[in-house]
């Protein structure tokens, strides 16, 4: 098998009781790419998502990262081997301080982490590695920041850097740019660009202008199965996309008008 | 390296600020530790002895509700476990008591390791389910078993000789030993929570799905915090066994998983001396109301106490005197 794909998936499916949110879907991560994953709400994107982390169980198909499948990999594992997500609603620890944050991602490769007999202030010799994360996102100054107190754009910031501490070779990103005002959204962008360098990134993304602008690969999800594939350029003129975004943003106006 | 002069000294300024605490904190400990010392010649040996025992055991149960996240309605079978254990060695082996405790304590380890690998991968509500069904088991074993004594319990236990020369019969002498007892068993888990493993139960409370997102296998390290946890009931058990000289099955009844939960509750979940606040709080009450002409109202009384605590003042007396001192002193 060429290993010129990170992560591929083969038939893959989910079914809920007879619903079926994932359906055969067969999707290719090569090396290098920003990829982004669209689709209306409820396409199936944050389950695919779960699948391939294996935070859901699988129906159905395989899943391969380098070649090798990983389909009967604990979340756990596939976390260590480098395939690394974030989570559509923002994920930090909120009690804990920003810096703790990221330390939590460096700790695990010091082997200490079951020590329960040591002093914590063992985990001060990566304080220089987390500041560095932290100033990589712009985050330095908040660094002894409880974490609840920060505004919500800096937690996804937070979010990356503690996503980078654990120098994957892919980050699964759910919708990092959701919910942000413009300026965060520009900010993020140009993180999620940084952190591409020398990694994969496989992104679900509603935001069309950021996809235009970071990704060189759109996979177009619609009802559980794959619609569309290509540039950007090319999904977008795709009618059958055109039509899956129509439906579901009347759908989506008739849920607010009711 | 990149690190800038601002963020260096911002840093060492918070890491200033930790120490004055961490100082604050120590001359409290020592403040309680010199009360410890010295509450044998004020008040009732046994029941102090009692309250320590009853405090480690909430103390133990803590680690696992408040720091770990994980409601166990079972921790009676690791105390009642400890208990029969050393009582059974100090009656029938005549072992020195720290013997017959470490083995105790080691029974209850090894207790807790079967339960842990059956319930941990459970959440919430189910995991106090199979804990409960698990410790109903053990109870209905020890009322079966014959070793136990049964319904009438092990009785007349020896106190024995303390490393063969220490005449624990002797109150005092038994009251600085269970002191010390306990304040090796708070210290370890002061330290656990204070550890690199404590800082990864941190971020599994608070929010597991990260915590797997970065590569930590959850269920072993809450299976470790339940494992230290059940030893340590285990411990409180077999102190306990020693001081009263029985073992009983009330020690393995529900009941007593419920009034540990009753005491972390009241004292402060996931706070470190809440527990013992809470046990010397219920044990103290119960205490005096039994001695009053309430009688039977006891339960209805602590019942109240309890519904108070769970709806009005949810952080308990040690968490909500914290949230008083942080909003008035700050
Ligand atoms: N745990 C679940 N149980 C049942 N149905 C689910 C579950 N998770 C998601 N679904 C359904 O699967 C479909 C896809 O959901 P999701 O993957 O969240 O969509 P997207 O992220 O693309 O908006 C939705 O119809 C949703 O209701
Ligand atoms: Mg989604």
């Amino acid at each position: 098998m060429s290993q010129e794909f990170v992560l591929e998936t083969r038939g893959l499916t989910k079914e809920f009781r007879g619903f079926t949110a994932v359906d055969s879907v067969n999707l290719q991560v090569k090396e290098g790419n920003i990829h982004a994953l669209i689709g209306p709400n409820g396409a199936g994107k944050t389950t695919l998502f779960n699948l391939l982390t294996k935070y859901l169980p699988i129906t159905r198909g395989d899943i391969l990262y380098r070649g090798k499948s990983i389909a009967k990999m604990k979340s756990s594992e596939i976390a260590r081997l480098g395939v690394v997500r974030s989570f559509q609603i923002s994920a930090v620890f909120p009690h804990m301080t920003v810096l703790e944050n990221v330390r939590v991602a460096l700790q695990r490769p010091m082997g200490n982490s079951f020590h329960f007999w040591k002093h914590e202030k063992v985990l001060n010799q990566l304080n220089d590695r987390a500041m560095d994360l932290l100033e990589s996102v712009g985050l330095e100054e908040y660094a002894d920041n409880i974490t609840v107190e920060l505004p919500y754009g800096r937690k996804r910031a937070l979010e990356l850097a503690t996503t980078l501490a654990m120098e994957p070779t892919i980050m699964l990103l759910d919708e990092p740019t959701q919910g942000m005002g413009l300026e965060d959204v520009d900010r993020v962008t140009e993180l999620i660009r940084k952190a591409a360098v020398g990694r994969t990134i496989l992104m679900v993304e509603h935001n069309l202008r950021v996809v235009s602008k970071l990704c060189n690969q759109v996979t177009v999800l619609a009802r559980g199965t794959v619609i569309a594939e290509g540039d950007y350029a090319s999904v977008s003129a795709n009618p059958q996309v055109k039509e899956a975004y129509m439906g579901s943003e009347a759908d989506e106006e008739q849920e607010t008008a009711s | 390296m990149a690190m800038t002069e601002t963020t260096k000294a911002r840093v060492s300024a918070v890491q200033e600020s930790k120490k004055a605490a961490n100082r604050r904190r120590i001359m409290i400990y020592l403040a309680l530790l010199a009360v410890a010392l010295i509450a044998p010649f004020l008040a009732y040996p046994v029941f102090l002895m009692k309250i320590l025992c009853f405090a480690l055991f909430a103390c133990a149960f803590n680690l696992v509700l408040g720091y770990t996240g994980l409601l166990s309605f079972g921790h009676a079978a690791f105390l009642a476990t400890g208990g029969y254990f050393t009582g059974y060695l100090l009656s029938q082996h005549a072992v020195t008591p720290e013997v017959g405790i470490l083995v105790g304590t080691l029974a209850a380890i090894i207790l807790g390791t079967f339960f842990g690998l059956l319930s941990i991968r459970r959440q919430g509500i189910y995991f106090a389910m199979i804990t409960l069904a698990l410790a109903q088991l053990v109870f209905f074993f020890y009322l079966q078993a014959d070793f136990t004594g049964g319904e009438d319990g092990m009785q007349g236990v020896p106190r024995g000789y303390l490393f063969g020369f220490i005449d624990l019969e002797n109150n005092l002498s038994m009251y600085y030993f269970v002191l010390a007892v306990f304040l090796i068993g708070f210290m370890l888990i002061q330290r656990t929570i204070h550890s690199p493993f404590g800082q990864v139960l941190k971020a599994i409370r608070e929010n597991e799905p990260r915590a797997t997102s970065l590569g930590y296998n959850v269920d072993a390290y809450k299976l470790v915090a339940f494992v230290i946890s059940a030893g340590l009931a285990g411990l409180a058990g077999s102190t306990k066994t020693v001081v009263f000289q029985l073992a009983s099955l009330n020690d393995a009844h529900w009941h007593m998983s419920g009034e540990v939960i009753l005491m972390t509750l009241v004292g402060g979940v996931g706070t470190l001396v809440g527990p013992i606040v809470g046990a010397t709080f219920v044990l103290t009450l119960t205490h005096q109301l039994a001695q009053s002409a309430l009688g039977d109202w006891v339960n209805v009384i602590l019942g109240v106490v309890f519904v108070a605590c769970v709806m009005a003042f949810r952080a308990g007396i040690v968490g909500e005197l914290q949230k008083f001192a942080k909003k008035n002193f700050k």
